[in-house]
């Protein structure tokens, strides 16, 4: 910046840079914007967000415009960072699951699952997780699979101006939301899969519920559908818009829908199986068009092919365990859900409070000092609704864990916003990033 | 490496990155319980010897053969090879880091074409590398998942950037500078990405606390996190 000039207006200021003139068009400086000199080249940087409503919660985009076309897309985050990765190396092996819930708001079980699965695996002890658990597992993560592509769907849709499509989509998820609260106590971050597997079992009449919801879910989820799959406006508003080809996934780390709307059938569930889903009849959804289009439509089949797994979830619990049998890892606890949600059942307290002091010292030790993991580093990765979900685990044989690291995939997807938006309308940009589906609380941790 | 990690015969040398002292938080004289005289070394696991196991044996030939056709030696650029829950973890050495990436995602028996990030991990106790950065990284291809894991000292804390490899890597490699201070040379633009611009020193890096203040809850005082009983 040679000599800052004020050209003074009471409520703007241009001034020369070494990029050229800058005017903030704050208000009442059109006189010196129209005086622009000849040939002087327009740059025009728009700022969209954070507090936007189309940027899918606090997520930065600095759009540089030629008129209406953009010609460079950047990301800001950070907004919604919360050191959960930090806070974690404080905190127990257990505790940590209350942490990881929180990131990907939208898709807690996936987090809890994937937390848990690596420390499983660092234990040594992932053929010892009681069959039970495995299913309702399984279950909790496609029911929420497909409460999270709901409102992919919900707000990508009001993002684009369909509005009924958001009312139809929060309506179903809301039915998801019930069952979580039957089961767990909480609507969202319940920390109900924990290390060994499941908090409690399912509350009796859960699967009735489950049933029954499915059942509804299955006449409902089409209206969507219907809505939008062959709408004009919704068919110009997305097809061919948000193109990125499998080159550019592939380069850009991008996994989830979008990979899978390139035509590359790479579902992590299929290719490296976890909690048993290489017994479950489904389909990997893929699409060939690159583009929002696409996307959308693999949300709308992902919903279904849920739904046909959580019908054989039902159908595959026995009754059984749902907690590790090794006393050093399961909790002892018995949970059960009362009326300010999950907390320990009175019945285990009166038990271990009157009658037995080993036990009262065992859950003592167990619940505050927690079990100790051998040293040494996993991956574990769950395909999330959006991609692949990867945990990095260090341990240094303590209680706690070293260091977590959480590959989100709405962080690396979100690189690809550049890609799928230089070259387009302004417009379409809201098309693109609802395509993404990024949810701040798993891009800034 | 600690006065630990002494080789003896026939045994594999104790990776020993760190020596803990104490229990609880106990130091020093006023301790009466006697947890603060433990010591407990903190281990990795060691190096694995051929075979492998598994595919492993496979994709380290593989690697051999494209370092091979690359001028470069697998000695040289991998100093040891860890196999532990069925993971394969390559150990490269951080001047062989973009060569061995490249390998990795080139040579057509390994096609690793997606790079899961980078994790950045701070051992104050090793000595000469108290900054590992590890990069899982998964074959669509053949369905295989690999580690590379490369480390650099705390005085000379720079890492070859693999962006030009793996473009993925952009937002990543910003992470890990963010949070750790890794420089990774060759980055596009290595600028904070999570923390504000103007943040001062690297969150998650050990000797950075935690912070926190003590929470008073019906008349209890619950001291913060970083302050409270230890048992690691």
């Amino acid at each position: 910046m040679a000599d800052v000039t004020f050209e003074s207006t009471e409520f703007a200021d241009s001034y020369e840079t070494t990029e050229g003139r800058v005017y903030t068009v704050s208000g009442q400086d059109w006189d010196t914007v129209l005086a622009a000199p000849e040939g002087e080249h327009e740059r025009i940087v728009v700022n969209m967000g954070p507090q936007h409503p189309s940027t899918h919660g606090v997520l930065r985009l600095i759009l540089e415009l030629d008129g209406e076309t953009v010609t460079e897309a950047r990301c800001g985050i950070g907004f919604l960072h919360t050191g959960i990765e930090k806070n974690m190396e404080f905190r127990t092996w257990t505790q940590g699951v209350t942490f990881v819930t929180r990131m990907d708001y939208l898709a807690p079980m996936f987090n809890e699952t994937a937390y848990c699965l690596a420390i499983e695996k660092l234990l040594g002890i992932t053929d010892q997780i009681p069959e039970r658990a495995s299913v309702i597992r399984v279950m909790m993560m496609e029911l929420n699979r497909m409460s999270s592509h709901l409102v992919a769907l919900a707000t990508g849709g009001m993002e684009l101006g369909a509005l009924t499509a958001m009312i139809f989509g929060f309506r179903e998820r809301e039915l998801i939301l019930d069952i979580f609260e039957m089961v767990s106590g909480l609507r969202m971050n319940s920390a109900f899969i924990r290390p060994g597997g499941v908090v409690q079992d399912l509350p009796a009449g859960a699967e009735e519920k489950i049933r029954e919801t499915v059942a509804l879910l299955r006449k409902r989820y089409k209206d969507t559908a219907n809505l939008l799959v062959d709408n004009a406006i919704w068919l110009a508003r997305t097809k061919d818009i948000g193109y990125l080809d499998l080159t550019g996934c592939m380069a850009l780390g991008v996994t989830g829908p979008i990979l899978r709307a390139t035509g590359l059938p790479h579902d992590l569930r299929k290719s490296q199986p976890y909690c048993g889903y290489e017994n479950y009849d489904f389909d990997v959804v893929t699409a060939d068009t690159a583009d929002v289009y696409g996307r959308f439509l693999i949300r709308i089949q992902e919903l279904e092919q849920s739904l046909r797994i959580v019908e054989q979830c039902l159908d595959r619990l026995e009754p059984g365990p749902v907690m590790i049998g090794d006393k050093k890892v399961g909790w002892p606890a018995q949970l059960s859900v009362g009326g300010d949600g999950m907390g320990n059942s009175l019945d285990h307290i009166k038990e271990i409070m009157g009658t037995s002091m080993e036990a009262l010292i065992h859950h003592f030790k167990l619940v505050t000092e927690g079990f100790r993991v051998p040293a040494g580093q996993v991956y574990q990765a769950v395909e999330s609704p959006r991609g692949e979900l990867g945990v990095h685990l260090v341990s240094d044989g303590g209680t706690r864990p070293y260091r977590v690291h959480f590959r989100d995939p709405s962080f690396t997807n979100l690189q690809a916003v550049a890609a799928m938006c230089e070259g387009s309308m302004i417009a379409d940009v809201v098309a693109a990033v609802a395509s993404i589906d990024p949810v701040m609380g798993g891009v800034d941790r | 490496m600690s006065e630990l990690a002494v080789p003896t015969e026939g045994r594999p040398t104790l990776d020993v990155v760190e020596v803990r002292r104490g229990a609880f938080g106990v130091h020093g004289s006023g301790d009466t319980s006697g947890f603060g005289g433990l010591v407990r070394p903190v281990a990795l696991p060691v190096a694995a010897e051929r075979p492998f196991g598994a595919v492993f044996d496979v994709i380290a030939d593989e690697v051999e053969a494209g370092l091979t056709a690359r001028d470069g030696a697998f000695s040289d650029s991998v100093e040891r090879v860890l196999v532990a829950h069925e993971e394969l973890t390559f150990v490269v050495r951080r001047e062989h880091l973009l060569t061995f990436m490249s390998v990795l995602r080139d040579e057509p028996g390994l096609r690793f074409e997606l790079c899961l990030g980078v994790t950045g991990i701070h051992w104050p106790g090793d000595l000469g590398a108290e900054f590992h950065a590890v990069y899982p990284l998964l074959s669509i291809t053949h369905n295989r998942r690999v580690r590379v894991q490369t480390s650099c000292p705390a005085a000379d804390i720079h890492l070859p950037s693999i962006v030009s490899v793996y473009p993925t890597n952009d937002w990543h490699e910003r992470e890990a500078y963010d949070f750790f201070g890794i420089i990774f040379d060759g980055h596009p633009s290595l600028t904070r990405i999570e923390m504000p611009d103007d943040w001062l020193g690297h969150p998650q890096r050990k000797d950075y606390p935690l912070g926190g203040i003590p929470v008073e809850y019906k008349g209890a005082t619950v001291p913060p996190a970083d302050e409270r009983r230890s048992y690691s």
